[in-house]
C-alpha cells in the first residue's frame, strides 16, 4: 500500500453515539462534508459505530469498496481504538491504517454551541483524513514472558498470592524482609467478625508456603535493584545473614535456650517492645521458617568479640550456627512482580493530647493485641504496667485517621477491630469498656451483625471524639485514674470518664519506606503515600507499569478478606501474562535512522525509560523497542532529526495540523 | 547585641504592673536593650474582635506598621497582645479582602504596612536569643527547693505554637529549672483560666480558676508561675473568693520574670512582689533569703 | 407541667444566615464538620453552655438563626482556641464564635444589661476615644451599666488593688489620637466589603 494521494481509498465513519454526539454535533453534515474530501470514497454516519453492525459496516466497506484507509469519528481512543482496529483487521486491512477522531470528549461533551461544535468536528475529521493518508502498515511486536513471578512481602496478601500462583504450577520467589513471614496478621490475637484466632488460620498457609515445591522463600531479604521490563525483569535481592545456616538448622531452638543471656533482655519487636527477647531469637513460636535469628546489634559476640558462644555448643552436631555468615546477593529473572508490602500502624506519639508515651497505661491497639494474645509478653493476661487488673477501659477510635492534622483518610478496619478488642477485653478482664467513636463503620459481610453482638454485651457506646486523656481529677472517683473527656454527642452532654487503661485505635499508614520502594520498582504513589493503582474501580491491582501488580494494604487500608481477594486478583493478572506467554507492544515506538545519527548522544540521557543506548563501535544511538513507550522526547530533542516515531511521523503530524487549520 | 521594641500593652500599665517591673529588671540584668514602641495603641485583645474584626486587625496593624519602621523585633509580653498581633499579621496575609480594606485605611492614616515585623515573646527571646547559659551566669541566689507549677495559659501556644510545643510547652519550665527551681508536672499548664469571664459570668469564671489552683495544690507546688497578666489577676485576685466557695487554698501566683528576678538578686519591691494580692513575699523569703 | 412542641419546621431555617456563616472569616470550612464533638470535648466552658459548640455549629450551618444568636454559648466562649487547634476538619470554631458574637450584638439579640456586649462596647468606646484601655475605668463603666450592686460587693477587692498600686487612676491615652481615629473611621466605612 502506497502512502500518497493517488492511490487512496479512505472510508470515514461518523458516530452518533446515541445522543451523546448527535445532540450537539450535526453528524450527518460532518459525514456529508467528509465525502467531499479528496481520497474519501465512502462517508457514513451511524448510530453506534462500536456495536456489531457498526463494526460490520467497516469490514464490509473495506472488502466491497477496496478501502485502504479508515477514519472513525466517535469517542475517546481509550475506549474503542482497539475495537475499531480489530474491525479494520477483520476486513483484511492493517489495523494501523486507521485513525480515530474524538468528537465526543473533545467536542460534543465540552461545547454547547451546536454550530461551532459541528465546525470543530468537521475540522477534526478533515485533519484525520489528511493524516491517515500517511499512515504506514505496522505490526505489534511480541515479547516473551519469563514464567517466574516475584512477590515482595510475606504478609497474608503475599502468602495468598504465592500459594495461588504456586498451585497453578508457576514458580514463585517470595521475598520478605522480616525473619518470618506472616506480616501484621501474625501479630493479631483474633480476627473480626468470626473471632477466629489469627495464628490458627494463618499458620496453615504459612507452612503451606514453606512446604510448596514451587515457592522459593527468602526471609530476612530485600530487593535492592530492579531492571528490565514486563516479562523480563532482572531483580537483585540481598539475603541478609541470620547467622544460622538455613539448610542445617532443624528448628529445635536449643541455641536460644543455650544463649549466655539467661534472661531475655532486649525489647522484643514482635511484641512491640512490650516483651523481651534474647539476642538470638525466633519471632514467635509458629514462625516460618522455623529458624532462629541472631541480632548483631545486641549479641555479645558481635559487639565485643568475647562470648562463650554457648549457642554453638547447644547446637551440637548440626553445626548450624555460623557467626561468620555473609550477606548473599542473588539475581533472579522474573516475568511479573507483585508488591504486597503492607502497612504500618500510625505512631500515636504524634497526638500528644492522648498521652501515649507519657502515661504508662495508654496503649495502642496493636499493643493490646499482643497483651491479649496467649503467646504475647504477658501470656494473655491483660494487666496494667504495674500488674493491676483494669476495672475500666476506654477505647478511642480514629487515632490518626479522618483528621486533617494527621491523616485525612478513614483506615477502614479500626471500627471493627475496636469492637473486637472491646469484646476480648471485656471477656478477659470483666472491666467496664467505653467505646468513643465518631461513626461506626461496619461495611463488610457479617460486620453489622458483629456490631449488634457488641451492643448486646453492654459496652458503653459514646459517640464523640475524645479531646484529651489526663490524670487530673475533678471528683474523688477520678483520683488515680486516667480521665477521658468527650462530648457524648448523642445526648449532647460533655462527659468525663475515669478509666484505668486507654486503648488508642490507631489507623493504618503507608510503610516508612513506601516512597523508596515505589521508586525501586518504578511505580507511583498517591499523594497520601499508598501505591497507586491503575484505576481505583476497575484496575485496583494493576499499576501504570506493565508487569508490576500491587495487592493488599500497600494499595490502601483494607481488611483481611479484601487483602486476600486482591492477592488472588493480582495472582490472576500475573497468570494472564505468564500463560499467554507473550505480551504485545503498541508499535508507537521511536526509531533511529542510523545513517543520519551524528552520535551526539543528546537523546541517551533524556529517555525516562532508559530505552536508548549508545553503540560504541558504530557511534550511533540505538533504541530498545521493547522498553520504548513512545513518549516522543528523543524525537523532539534530536538535533539532526534522525529519530522518528511510528504513528507520529512528521508528515502525519503536519498534515493533521494543516487539516485543522484549513 | 540585639535590640528589641517593647510593646507593653494596656494590662502591663494597669493590673499587670508587676510583670513590667520584673520584666524590665530581668532584661536589664541580662543587658538586653529595649526601647518602647512609641505611641503604641491598644491591641484590641479579645473584646474588640467581638465588635468588629477588621477594625481589630487595624488596631494591631497600626502597631505593626510603626514597628516596621524601626526594623526591630517587637516584644509583646502580654499573651493576648502576643496572640492578637500574630493573628492580625497572618490574617492580613491570608485574606486579600482584609488586606485591601486595611491598605485603604492605613493610607488614610498615613501608615505603611508590609507585614515584616517579627512578633516575639519574652520566653522565646530568653531561651532562643539569650540562651540558658547567660541566664545561669546571672544567678545570685538559686531558687533551690521552690516547687513551681508552670502555668502558660492558652494564648501563647494556641492557635500558633511558634516557639514552643502546643500541648506540653516547656520553655518556662526550662527557664525556671535553670534558676534552680523544681518544676512540678502540671497537666493543666495550657488550660484556660476563663479570661474575662470572672467579671462577666462570675460562677463560671470562679470554677475555672478553682480547678487550676486545686490541681497545683494537689501536685504539691508552692507557687504558680504565670506569663499572662489576666491569668495572674484571675488566679491571684479571686483566690480568696474561690476559697470561700470551694475550700481554701493558699497559693501565691507570680510572674516567671519575678522568679527569675529573685534568682538574679533583685529585691521583692523591685520586682513588684508587693503587688500580689495573695502574698508571695513570705514564701519566697524562704527560698531567696538574701533578696527578701 | 408545661408541655411544648419542639419540632423544627423548614420555614424556621434562615438560608441567608446559613450562607452568611460559611462566608465569615474563619467560617469557610463549616460545611466540612463531621460532628465529631472534639470542639465540645476540648472546650473548658462547654459544661456551662446551653448548646455545646458542636451542636451550635450544625445549627448555624443549617440556618437556625434565632436559636444560635439567642444561645448562651457564644457569650461563654473565652477564645482559648482549644477547639480550633483540635478540630480534625480544621474549622476555625473560635473565629465563628466571634462572628456570631458580632452578629448578635449587631442584631441586638442579647438580654438587656448583659455584661459581655456592654464590656465589648465600652472597650471599643475607650479605644476610639483614647487609643488605650484603662482597666479600672473599663470595669467601673461596665458594672455601672449592668450590675451596680455587684460593684459595691467588689469594694474589698478594689481597695486591695488600690493599695497594691494595680489600680490605674489616670486614663491611658496615646498621642496621635487623630491618626487612630482616621484609621478606624476609614476601616469601619469599608469593612462591609469583607463580609465580616
Amino acid at each position: 500500500m502506497e502512502a500518497g494521494k493517488g492511490h487512496l481509498r479512505i472510508g470515514v465513519y461518523v458516530c452518533h453515539c446515541g445522543t451523546n454526539i448527535a445532540a450537539t454535533v450535526d453528524v450527518k453534515a460532518v459525514a456529508d462534508y467528509a465525502a467531499t474530501l479528496p481520497g474519501v470514497v465512502v462517508a457514513r454516519d451511524y448510530k453506534y459505530m462500536c456495536s456489531d453492525p457498526g463494526q460490520e459496516l467497516i469490514r464490509q466497506d473495506i472488502e466491497e469498496q477496496n478501502l485502504n484507509r479508515v477514519v472513525v469519528a466517535s469517542c475517546s481512543p481509550l475506549l474503542h481504538e482497539e475495537t475499531f482496529r480489530g474491525a479494520v483487521a477483520k476486513g483484511g486491512l492493517n489495523p494501523f491504517c486507521f485513525q480515530m477522531v474524538n468528537i465526543r470528549e473533545h467536542d460534543s461533551w465540552v461545547h454547547q454551541d451546536h454550530q461551532k461544535a459541528t465546525e470543530k468536528a468537521i475540522a477534526l475529521v478533515r485533519a484525520a483524513v489528511r493524516r491517515v493518508a500517511f499512515h504506514k502498515p505496522l505490526v505489534k511486536k511480541r515479547v516473551s514472558i519469563h514464567p517466574d513471578v516475584l512477590i515482595v512481602g510475606g504478609g497474608i496478601a503475599g502468602i495468598h498470592a504465592a500459594l495461588t500462583l504456586a498451585n497453578a504450577g508457576k514458580h514463585v520467589y517470595l521475598v520478605e524482609r522480616e525473619p518470618t513471614i506472616g506480616g501484621n496478621m501474625a501479630k493479631f490475637d483474633k480476627t473480626f467478625p468470626t473471632l477466629d484466632c489469627a495464628a490458627c488460620i494463618l499458620t496453615p498457609k504459612m507452612t503451606a508456603v514453606i512446604k510448596h515445591p514451587n515457592i522459593t522463600l527468602w526471609t530476612l531479604s530485600e530487593v535492592t535493584q530492579v531492571q528490565g521490563y514486563v516479562g523480563n525483569f532482572e531483580v537483585a535481592v540481598t539475603r541478609h545473614p541470620r547467622y544460622i545456616d538455613e539448610d542445617l538448622c532443624v528448628g529445635c531452638l536449643e541455641c536460644i535456650e543455650g544463649c549466655v543471656y539467661k534472661q531475655a533482655k532486649v525489647p522484643d519487636e514482635f511484641n512491640l517492645g512490650l516483651g523481651k527477647r534474647k539476642p538470638i531469637y525466633i519471632s514467635f513460636p509458629q514462625a516460618v521458617p522455623q529458624i532462629p535469628v541472631i541480632d548483631r546489634e545486641t549479641c555479645i559476640d558481635f559487639k565485643s568479640g568475647r562470648c562463650k558462644k554457648t549457642c554453638i555448643e547447644a547446637c551440637g552436631d548440626r553445626h548450624a550456627v555460623n557467626l561468620k555468615q555473609q550477606p548473599k546477593l542473588e539475581t533472579i529473572k522474573v516475568g511479573a512482580i507483585i508488591l504486597a508490602t503492607g502497612y504500618q500502624p500510625f505512631d500515636a506519639r504524634k497526638l500528644p493530647e492522648y498521652g501515649y508515651g507519657v502515661y504508662p497505661n495508654v496503649y495502642t491497639a496493636p499493643e493490646v493485641e499482643r497483651l491479649i494474645n496467649a503467646s504475647g509478653p504477658t501470656g494473655g493476661e491483660v494487666t496494667l504496667r504495674d500488674g493491676r487488673k483494669p476495672q475500666a477501659i476506654g477505647i478511642i477510635h480514629c487515632v490518626g485517621s479522618r483528621d486533617e492534622n494527621t491523616n485525612k483518610w478513614c483506615s477502614r478496619v479500626c471500627c471493627m477491630y475496636s469492637l473486637k478488642l472491646a469484646h476480648l477485653l471485656k471477656e478477659r478482664t470483666g472491666a467496664e469498656v467505653y467505646q468513643f467513636y465518631i461513626d461506626m463503620r461496619a461495611p463488610g459481610k457479617a460486620y453489622e451483625e458483629f456490631y449488634h453482638k457488641l451492643l448486646e454485651e453492654g459496652v458503653h457506646m459514646i459517640r464523640g471524639r475524645v479531646a484529651e486523656v489526663t490524670d487530673w481529677p475533678m471528683t474523688k472517683e477520678e483520683e488515680g485514674k486516667l480521665v477521658m473527656r468527650a462530648e457524648d454527642t448523642l445526648i449532647s452532654f460533655v462527659r468525663r470518664i475515669p478509666v484505668d487503661m486507654v486503648v488508642l485505635s490507631v489507623g493504618l499508614v503507608p510503610q516508612a519506606d513506601a516512597s523508596d520502594v515505589r521508586r525501586l520498582f518504578n511505580i507511583s504513589c498517591s499523594t497520601e503515600g499508598w501505591f497507586l493503582e491503575r484505576h481505583p474501580k476497575l484496575a485496583p491491582v494493576n499499576t501504570f507499569t506493565d508487569g508490576i501488580f500491587i495487592a493488599g494494604a500497600c494499595q490502601a487500608p483494607k481488611d483481611i478478606p479484601d487483602a486476600v481477594g486482591q492477592a488472588g486478583s493480582a495472582a490472576a493478572e500475573a497468570m494472564v501474562l505468564i500463560d499467554t506467554g507473550y505480551v504485545e507492544m503498541e508499535p508507537n515506538t521511536a526509531y533511529i535512522l542510523e545513517n543520519e545519527c551524528s552520535g551526539c548522544k543528546t537523546c541517551v540521557p533524556l529517555c525516562p525509560y532508559s530505552a536508548i543506548s549508545f553503540l560504541g563501535d558504530k557511534k550511533v544511538a540505538q533504541i530498545n523497542e521493547v522498553l520504548c513507550k513512545g513518549c516522543g522526547t528523543c524525537v523532539a530533542a534530536c538535533p539532526s532529526g534522525s529519530i522518528k516515531q511510528n504513528l507520529f511521523e512528521d508528515e502525519e503530524i503536519f498534515e493533521e495540523i494543516q487539516g485543522v487549520l484549513a | 547585641m540585639k535590640r528589641y521594641l517593647y510593646y507593653p500593652g494596656c494590662s502591663l500599665r494597669g493590673t499587670g504592673k508587676a510583670y513590667e517591673e520584673s520584666l524590665l529588671a530581668v532584661f536589664k540584668a541580662l543587658e538586653i536593650e529595649m526601647e518602647e514602641l512609641e505611641d503604641w495603641n491598644c491591641c484590641g485583645a479579645t473584646a474588640y474582635m467581638s465588635i468588629d474584626e477588621v477594625s481589630s486587625f487595624a488596631l494591631a496593624g497600626r502597631n505593626l506598621a510603626m514597628a516596621e519602621k524601626k526594623n526591630l523585633d517587637l516584644l509583646a509580653p502580654c499573651s493576648a497582645c502576643f496572640l492578637v498581633l500574630n493573628k492580625a499579621q497572618r490574617y492580613i496575609k491570608e485574606y486579600p479582602k482584609v488586606a485591601q480594606t486595611l491598605e485603604h485605611g492605613f493610607k488614610a492614616a498615613g501608615l505603611e504596612y508590609h507585614g515584616t515585623t517579627k512578633v516575639r515573646h519574652p520566653l522565646d527571646v530568653l531561651i532562643n536569643d539569650i540562651g540558658l547559659e547567660r541566664i545561669k551566669a546571672c544567678i545570685k541566689k538559686p531558687l533551690t527547693g521552690l516547687k513551681v507549677a508552670p502555668y502558660y495559659g492558652c494564648q501563647i501556644v494556641r492557635p500558633y505554637a511558634t516557639f514552643d510545643l502546643m500541648y506540653y510547652p516547656v520553655t518556662m519550665d526550662k527557664l525556671l529549672r535553670a534558676v534552680g527551681a523544681e518544676v512540678v508536672d502540671y497537666p493543666l499548664k495550657t488550660r484556660c483560666c476563663g479570661g474575662s469571664q470572672k467579671g462577666t459570668l462570675p460562677e463560671v469564671g470562679l470554677s475555672l480558676i478553682h480547678i487550676l489552683l486545686k490541681e497545683a495544690h494537689r501536685r504539691e507546688a508552692h507557687i504558680v508561675s504565670t506569663i499572662c497578666p489576666l491569668c495572674q489577676f484571675n488566679l491571684d485576685a479571686f483566690q480568696e473568693e474561690a476559697g470561700k466557695k470551694y475550700g481554701e487554698i493558699s497559693m501565691p501566683v507570680v510572674y516567671f520574670t519575678q522568679l527569675l528576678g529573685l534568682a538574679f538578686g533583685f529585691s521583692p519591691k523591685e520586682l513588684g512582689l508587693e503587688r500580689n494580692i495573695v502574698a508571695a513575699k513570705q514564701l519566697l523569703a524562704k527560698f531567696a533569703p538574701a533578696a527578701a | 407541667m408545661a408541655v411544648k412542641s419542639l419540632i423544627k419546621y423548614e420555614v424556621e431555617r434562615d438560608p441567608d444566615f446559613a450562607q452568611w456563616v460559611s462566608h465569615v472569616i474563619g467560617g469557610e470550612r463549616i460545611r466540612n464538620c463531621i460532628q465529631c464533638g472534639l470542639c465540645s470535648a476540648s472546650c473548658p466552658l462547654s459544661p456551662y453552655m446551653d448548646f455545646t459548640p458542636r451542636r451550635l455549629m450544625h445549627m448555624a450551618r443549617e440556618g437556625f438563626k434565632r436559636d444560635v444568636l439567642g444561645s448562651f454559648t457564644i457569650w461563654l466562649c473565652t477564645s482559648c482556641y482549644s477547639c480550633t487547634v483540635e478540630c480534625p476538619r480544621r474549622i476555625r470554631v473560635t473565629d465563628i464564635m466571634y462572628a456570631l458574637k458580632r452578629r448578635a450584638i449587631e442584631d441586638g439579640v442579647y438580654p438587656r444589661r448583659f455584661p459581655i456586649p456592654v464590656l465589648a462596647s465600652e472597650f471599643r468606646g475607650m479605644i476610639r476615644r483614647n487609643g488605650r484601655v484603662t482597666e479600672t475605668w473599663l470595669v467601673f463603666l461596665v458594672f455601672m451599666k449592668t450590675a451596680i450592686l455587684r460593684l459595691l460587693g467588689m469594694s474589698k477587692l478594689g481597695t486591695k488593688l488600690l493599695l497594691t498600686g494595680r489600680m490605674g487612676i489616670l486614663p491611658e491615652t496615646i498621642r496621635d489620637r487623630k491618626q487612630l481615629q482616621n484609621l478606624l473611621d476609614d476601616v469601619e466605612a469599608h469593612r462591609k466589603e469583607v463580609a465580616a
